[in-house]
């Protein structure tokens, strides 16, 4: 903190960051409102507060088939993200390699590029290839935004590694898969942790490769997108409701076990000093 | 294993990956290049190959829709820098300890799709929505719904592309060093100068990515004007899905694609050429 900066220009960031908080959460607010009338229209005030839509939507066995849908693509990305980006995260951040520097702008390149051509060219190759679009190719085409992303966040994670660990382990006799597994591993967990929450999380939300990618199959954010387009449907201010509060949960659980994983880690560094 | 001591660690970690963006990004992307020169409403890429589609466009108003997206990107960029600077000064000096917990609220709304983001606006702008229910039913006046104009798309931009703007520009900030500020003011430097001289240009790195960043994904919008503001403006991206799906004609949305991709890319080479990502994302 900065004790020179005058008070008064603290407490302007301050009211400013917070106004632009309540920006940001502000849809949602909407959402969870709309979601709580038992009025076939959303007109506000809320004259008839409810919960009649909530249990219609959770008891409908398409949207069952939705979530199943949606979690089964959500869960295959994330296993498969975090592997390729693991190893794509210790060439980005651990190694001194030659074609390093190229390589960093390659990895980051999907990620700067518009989704809804992304999933257009992914549908044409496809296409091109023969395959017919299912479940399986949209988590294909998730991997395709999701690996970089993963690869970047765990790559913050990898440039505070210190080598040397994996040295010593060496020098102590460890074979290469010990030290993969009992160092490397342990050492950038935090890391894949949150890789693995933004590979799930990303592909639970997204829709602009979805869109074109899944075929017959639908997820969570197509269904939603199709009800918006066809008019108002209390289902839909519910499931928004729904995965935002879901999104918001999984995120702060994941935040608690990485706050406490580095207190026991600090604390078992204390010990051993 | 003769291979793995031929080829260095680093190559070999980064061989999936390379492998896998080879299938599943270098690759759509030379399919589309490829329907982009092949006859007009056809479906295979085995035929004679022709200019058609790129000379149809040219002698279309394509170029509105793109002219239409590059514009609203440049607006949005620019509200975005000036709503984000103070955020992510925060972030970087003033927050302390809190700063995970702010850069966590602002990461929520990331992951969740942007389509109901923009939905709950609609319920917020809406006629007899939160905003125009509430004025009506406190105050009595009940003024035009702000949905389906020119300015609410770019609205819908700020908010969906702010998070792409403020991370990279706090990692910007943060690369200041706090010796060379104090330094500046020991030397007599007034705050302006301070911020002019000093930590804007060393912060440039993180705030040009993150320039880059909003402008790219802001460019290829799509939902913003389509949910909120209601097909009044094309964008080119609306453009391409329109080509592909109720025209059903492939080869002009694959050509107005690759010209789409022509912009970004040259943008994102030229942009991230200049930089060494390893001092912005802090390697040691």
């Amino acid at each position: 903190m900065n004790s020179l900066a005058p008070r008064w220009r603290t407490s302007l960031i301050w009211a400013w960051t917070a106004a632009v908080v309540i920006f940001m959460y502000l849809p949602g607010l909407c959402l969870l409102l709309a979601s709580m009338t038992s009025s076939r229209y959303f007109i506000f005030p809320i004259t008839k507060w409810g919960f009649a839509w909530w249990e219609k939507t959770f008891a409908s066995l398409e949207i069952h088939q939705l979530f199943q849908t949606s979690l089964l693509i959500a869960f295959c990305v994330t296993v498969i993200a975090v592997t390729i980006a693991l190893f794509g995260a210790l060439a980005f951040a651990r190694y001194d390699w030659k074609g390093r520097s190229i390589y960093q702008k390659i990895v980051l390149l999907p990620i700067f590029f518009p989704q809804s051509v992304l999933g257009l060219s992914l549908l044409l190759w496809f296409n091109a290839l023969g395959l017919t679009m299912s479940w399986q190719t949209a988590v294909f085409a998730h991997l395709v935004w999701i690996v970089p992303v993963c690869t970047l966040v765990i790559s913050i994670q990898v440039y505070s590694f210190d080598p040397a660990l994996e040295e010593a382990a060496f020098d102590l006799g460890a074979t290469k898969w010990q030290v993969f597994r009992e160092v490397t591993l342990p050492v950038l967990f935090p890391g894949i942790f949150s890789g693995a929450l933004f590979a799930f999380l990303l592909s639970w939300g997204n829709f602009p490769l979805s869109l074109y990618t899944t075929g017959a199959d639908t997820t969570i954010p197509e269904y939603l997108y199709a009800k918006m387009v066809a008019g108002y449907t209390p289902g839909v201010p519910v499931l928004g409701t729904v995965s935002t509060v879901g999104a918001a949960g999984l995120l702060l659980v994941g935040y608690a076990i990485i706050v406490m994983l580095r207190r026991r880690r600090a604390a078992s560094d204390q010990s051993e000093v | 294993m003769n291979l793995a001591k031929t080829i260095g660690p680093g190559t070999r970690h980064a061989l999936p990956i390379l492998l896998f963006l080879l299938v599943g990004f270098a690759a759509p992307l030379l399919a589309v290049i490829g329907f982009s020169f092949i006859p007009a409403r056809s479906f295979s890429l085995w035929q004679s190959w022709s200019l058609g589609n790129y000379i149809e466009i040219f002698n279309s108003t394509s170029y509105l829709s793109f002219l239409w997206s590059l514009g609203l990107a440049a607006v949005t960029v620019l509200i975005l820098a000036m709503i984000c600077y103070p955020i992510a000064y925060g972030l970087a000096r003033v927050f302390g300890k809190y700063a995970t917990l702010v850069t966590l609220l602002f990461t929520i709304p990331l992951f969740v799709s942007e389509n109901v983001r923009l939905y709950g606006w609609v319920l917020f702008f809406i006629k007899n929505g939160v905003l125009l229910g509430t004025l009506k039913a406190w105050f009595g006046i009940e003024p035009e719904s702000w949905l389906f104009t020119n300015g609410i798309i770019v609205f819908g931009m700020v908010y969906v592309y702010l998070p792409f703007m403020l991370f990279p520009m706090t990692l910007g900030v943060s690369m200041v060093p706090d010796q060379t500020r104090d330094a500046a003011f020991d030397l007599g430097a007034t705050r302006w100068q301070v911020f002019k001289e000093v930590e804007l240009p060393l912060s440039m790195p993180g705030i040009m990515i993150g320039f880059l960043l909003s402008f790219v994904l802001a460019v290829g919008a799509i939902a913003e004007a389509k949910v909120l503001g209601g097909q009044q403006i094309i964008p080119i991206s609306h453009d391409i899905e329109i080509a592909f799906t109720y025209a059903q004609n492939w080869p002009l949305g694959a050509a107005l694609s690759v010209l789409l991709m022509l912009v970004v890319g040259t943008m994102v080479l030229l942009v991230l050429r200049r930089f060494d990502l390893d001092a912005i994302l802090g390697r040691r």
